[in-house]
């Protein structure tokens, strides 16, 4: 087992290195740092901005892949470079990947606790009305962008608010600015801001997670070991959830990993419309703003990220099924 | 009705049990009036063929089937009414005073938990036990059903066991609590035959262990005969006749029985004789045949039966019932059911002797090896699987040979290698004179003309999109022949199908009907050489009847020769000239059939045919079995010397200094007389049939 992790781990790794570097390439390729100084009245002698973006490693006078070997080499001992306007890159990250890994854990536990749950029980009340009623909201879903799901939500959101008369949905940012109160204020306030991105993040998740739960379900519903767990005196329901659900639950764990590219893609839309100061937001920014080292370190996080949830899945479904562990 | 062995109240009755799947006009009645008790200690045998409703009848006694379908009459459990009572009643009975032993053991088992806890679990629902004390007695309980280290191997997950080890798992499961009924669903039918008389014998042991009532739903009549006390054979959905094993089996009263009884192949007859088949389908049960369900197969039909249902009753004695309004006659013997047989066309002259026939298949030290992979993303070879490991044989013009052995021997494997037309590993095969490696493109073409094939599952092997015509001209079209139709019509008449059906879908078929297109289809070109790979296996005796039947008297008819792969040793007994006994990718025994079957010599095969069940309940009772221990090795670390030595009962019988011989040298097929030969050192003739 440890040998198997270690070949995997080296693997992602590597597989983390390419992907990378393809979006360095990408970006310093298609984005062009220059034309920001040449927007600029008056613009600035051209000696000047090839001084200023040599110093920043963004020059596209000098050759894609030199430029590639400095920005690896500073890569290779933790520094991400800096922004166009010369700011460190890592510093900026590093605060908003907090608040991004917020949003994503919370929508993802969510999405995927509720997708699974909600996949089982339609699976086991196949036909019945919470099994008709799942599977028409999550085509509706998967149909909507989650763009306009978002705003939506929006609007959905301020005309409840409108209605009740209180402020129960914050629709922008993570925290009202110059909050009073304790802790549980503060809490409460965290909550109320969490509570529509979050949705908006985990619906598609619950969506494609509950379809696909549902089948997994369905597959092990009939299947022979749930009636012997009946036979040998289960009630229905304990032979569901001991047995059937139990066994289920590997290929939606297998599921993981793809589910959490979306989910990344998800959080740049999410991030950007409820203006939470996140790293998908900071990624459209940067692309607007022909922030090459920017898009490359983010790309690398996501890689990283996606990785991460990849070797998570491994480690589940090796904790769930014996027949992996002997592998 | 006392029963005067089995005193006692009944543990179990069953009183007009009635099952109905779906409504409106599509409504199927699976099980329409069953009745039935069992009392302490007695095992009762339900037969019947697929569609019979016997296994939908247990589980609606277990309560069991999906909420959709509907359940009437009365099911009592030591006089306690079960249908219609809530999950958590029945959940109470359930495995403590009920239990239930299931078809499939390599689903039976939640492959997420360790066999040990599974057993445990099933304790602990119905007992206060501690976890430790729960575990000791699963142990208990797997030692009991013969798990070699049951302490170490109830921390193995259901994957680690092999099918028959799962069984023995889901027996001692039945067994915790001590119940008073254990309801067995086909248990041994997806086991090997060797492995079924393990598990039989465990079955038995069980029952004497806890004196509990069994019944036996099965559709082999051989499995019954040594095993139950009475019998009931369902067709339709009902009961049609009700009897002890020996009078069920030596005086019929109802044709379908005595049909069924007939049709069954028999290890222990070598005679040539033709097979009764009942002809016809079974009913579906969406659209019963008015009066008798058996109406329009029954031989001895007069047009009373079709006015009304025959109920079960009283025939011989009160005990002894059948649903057949002519039962009194056929008890008189004023009537019987033997049917005419159509004539087998005769062979020929003479056949000349084998030597001097023409050999249409040669296979010599054929050798193919696999290799074992471990691991899902990256894999790496960990060994190698020797499937087969050097097997020859010969295949003479005009005769048949059956190449038999459990699954794991390799007649599967050494049926593709032949098939595949290209240079084996290691060996030789030569088709109809042609070595098979040297072929080139067009020489491979003409091979294939000349060496069909029909596989086992006539459905997945038929197109569902083409219509019979269109499969049936198919290979006609590849070999460019013009005008198929009248050549489609011959074959549709040859294999027995109306010729008017060529328009038809393989789905309007039923099993029997589709394995003679796939018959026909094989026959299409006028091959020399059919190889069948389990032609039969899927389909129930009294259909399979028929199709040996056919196999037969085209063989005679067009001169083919047939190598025949399968795992019924019965059935090859019938329909084969020669045998081969394949063990672990070896041949064991070679030779002529009645001379290996009458006059086994190599310890394995004479373990293989004392396992074989007969239909046939007082020679069944005195039969001696060879019981083999353990299991199948792997393939991909077989023992030195004398692959069966590990589970070879002359082995254990033998001198340490003979062993030695088994250890280390490998036996090569020695001919022991005749056409026969075995690859056993010390081989000697044993009767078993
Ligand atoms: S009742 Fe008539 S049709 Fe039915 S089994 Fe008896 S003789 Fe045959
Ligand atoms: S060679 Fe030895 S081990 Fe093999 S079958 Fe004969 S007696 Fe048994």
């Amino acid at each position: 087992m440890a040998g198997f992790l270690a070949r995997r781990l080296i693997n992602y790794v590597a597989l983390i290195v390419v992907a990378t570097s393809l979006a360095y390439m990408l970006a310093a390729s298609a984005l062009d740092p220059r034309s920001n100084y040449e927007a600029r009245r008056p613009p600035p002698p051209p000696a000047v901005v090839d001084a200023r973006l040599d110093e920043l490693n963004l020059n596209n006078k000098t050759p894609v892949f030199q430029r590639y070997l400095r920005w690896s080499w500073s890569v290779l001992h933790g520094d991400f470079g800096k922004t166009t306007v010369g700011d460190p890159v890592n510093a900026d990250l590093a605060r908003r990947a907090g608040v991004t890994l917020r949003l994503i854990l919370v929508g993802l536990i969510v999405g995927s606790v509720a997708g699974v749950l909600g996949g089982a029980l339609a699976a086991v009340w196949q036909y019945g009305w919470f099994d008709r009623l799942t599977t028409a909201a999550s085509f509706l879903v998967l149909a909507v962008p989650t763009v306009v799901l978002a705003n939506m939500l929006i609007i959905g959101a301020v005309w409840f608010n409108d209605l009740v008369g209180a402020q129960i949905f914050l629709v922008s940012g993570e925290t009202t600015p110059g909050l009073e109160g304790g802790f549980l204020r503060g809490a409460a306030d965290r909550a109320q801001h969490l509570l529509l991105p979050t949705l908006s993040l985990s619906l598609g998740l619950i969506a494609v997670y509950s379809r696909y739960q549902r089948n997994m379900m369905l597959d092990v519903l009939g299947a022979d070991f749930v009636r012997t767990a009946r036979a040998k005196g289960l009630r229905r329901s304990t032979a569901l959830t001991k047995h059937a659900l139990r066994t289920a639950l590997i290929p939606a764990v297998t599921y993981f990993a793809f589910t959490f590219g979306a989910l990344i893609v998800g959080t740049t839309f999410t991030e950007k419309i409820f203006g939470w100061h996140g790293l998908g937001e900071q990624l459209i920014n940067s692309i607007f703003t022909n922030d090459v080292n920017t898009v490359a370190a983010i790309s690398c996080l996501a890689a990283f990220g996606v990785l991460v949830a990849a070797l998570a899945s491994d480690l589940m479904q090796a904790a769930l099924d014996p027949r992996v562990r002997v592998g | 009705m006392s029963d005067p062995t089995h005193p006692g109240a009944p543990v179990l009755e069953v009183a007009d049990l009635s099952v109905t799947f779906g409504s409106g006009p599509s409504a199927v009645r699976a099980v329409r009036g069953l009745n039935y008790e069992v009392r302490p200690g007695e095992v009762l045998g339900i037969v019947g063929e697929s569609g019979s409703g016997k296994s939908v009848a247990s589980m609606a006694v277990m309560g069991l089937l999906p909420p959709h379908a509907r359940v009437s009459g009365s099911v009592k459990l030591l006089g306690t009414e079960l249908l219609g009572a809530s999950d958590k009643r029945l959940a109470a009975f359930r495995g403590r005073t009920i239990s239930m032993v299931f078809q499939d053991p390599l689903s039976a088992l939640t492959p997420v938990y360790r066999v040990g806890d599974q057993i445990a679990e099933a304790l602990t629902v119905h007992q206060d036990l501690t976890r430790a004390e729960a575990r000791k007695r699963a142990v208990e309980l797997l030692d009991l059903v013969g798990i070699p280290h049951p302490a170490e191997r109830a921390t193995a997950f259901p994957h680690e066991f092999s099918g028959g080890m799962r069984q023995r798992a889901v027996i001692a499961m039945a067994i915790a609590n001590d119940p008073d009924v254990i309801i067995c669903d086909e248990p041994t039918t997806a086991l090997d035959v060797t492995i079924q008389a393990q598990v039989l014998d465990v079955l038995r042991k069980a029952q004497r262990e806890t004196g509990a009532a069994i019944v036996m739903i099965t559709h082999d009549l051989g499995v019954v005969a040594g095993f139950v006390d009475r019998v009931l054979v369902m067709y339709a959905g009902r009961p049609v006749e009700i009897g002890s094993v020996d009078e069920v089996y030596y005086h019929p009263l109802m044709p379908y029985t005595m049909g069924l009884l007939g049709s069954v192949p028999r290890l222990d007859q070598g005679e040539r004789g033709r097979l009764t088949p009942i002809d016809g389908n079974p009913p579906s049960p969406a659209a019963l045949p008015p009066g008798c369900p058996f109406e329009p197969r029954c031989r001895l039909a007069v047009p009373e039966c079709r006015l009304a249902e025959p109920p079960l009753r009283p025939v011989r004695h009160s005990r002894h019932l059948a649903a057949c309004i002519r039962a009194g006659e056929i008890e008189r013997g004023v009537v019987t059911t033997v049917p005419k047989l159509p004539e087998i066309p005769e062979e020929g002259e003479e056949r000349p002797p084998r030597e001097s026939r023409r050999v249409v298949l040669g296979v010599e030290d054929l050798v193919k090896h696999y290799p074992l992979t471990r691991g899902a993303v990256f894999k790496r070879r960990v060994g190698t699987v020797e499937a087969v490991a050097g097997v020859s044989f010969d295949l003479r013009e005009g005769e048949t040979l059956g190449l038999v052995g459990e699954s794991g021997c390799g007649k599967t494997t050494t049926l593709m290698e032949i098939l595949k037309l290209a240079r084996p590993q290691g060996g030789r095969v030569v088709v109809l004179g042609r070595d098979i490696s040297g072929l080139v493109a067009a020489d491979r073409m003409s091979v294939r003309r000349d060496m069909q094939v029909v596989f086992q599952d006539p459905m997945s092997s038929l197109d569902p999109r083409m219509t019979v015509y269109d499969i049936l001209a198919e290979p006609l079209r590849a070999h460019r022949v013009r005008e198929p139709g009248p050549r489609v019509r011959d074959l549709l008449r040859l294999v027995g199908l109306e010729p008017e059906h060529a328009a038809r879908y393989p789905q309007d078929f039923s099993g029997g009907q589709r394995q003679r297109i796939g018959i026909a289809r094989a026959l299409a070109l006028e091959p020399r050489l059919v190889v069948l790979d389990e032609p039969v296996s899927a389909l129930d005796v009294s259909i399979q009847a028929g199709v040996i039947n056919l196999l037969e008297e085209l063989k005679a008819r067009l001169g083919l020769s047939y190598l025949f792969v399968a795992h019924d040793l019965s059935v090859v007994r019938h329909i084969a000239d020669r045998v081969a006994v394949m063990y672990l990718g070896r041949i064991a025994e070679v030779g002529q059939v009645d001379r290996v079957y009458d006059t086994p010599m190599h310890p394995y095969t004479q373990a293989l045919l004392s396992a074989v069940p007969l239909p046939d309940p007082v020679v069944e009772r005195a039969r001696r079995r060879i019981l083999l221990e353990g299991d199948l090795p792997s393939p991909a670390d077989p023992p030195s010397g004398c692959r069966f030595r590990t589970r070879c009962p002359l082995y254990k019988a033998i001198g340490e200094t003979e062993r030695l011989r088994c250890v280390h040298e490998e036996p090569r097929v020695r001919p022991m007389g005749g056409d026969h030969g075995a690859a056993c050192h010390y081989a000697e003739s044993l009767d078993v049939v």
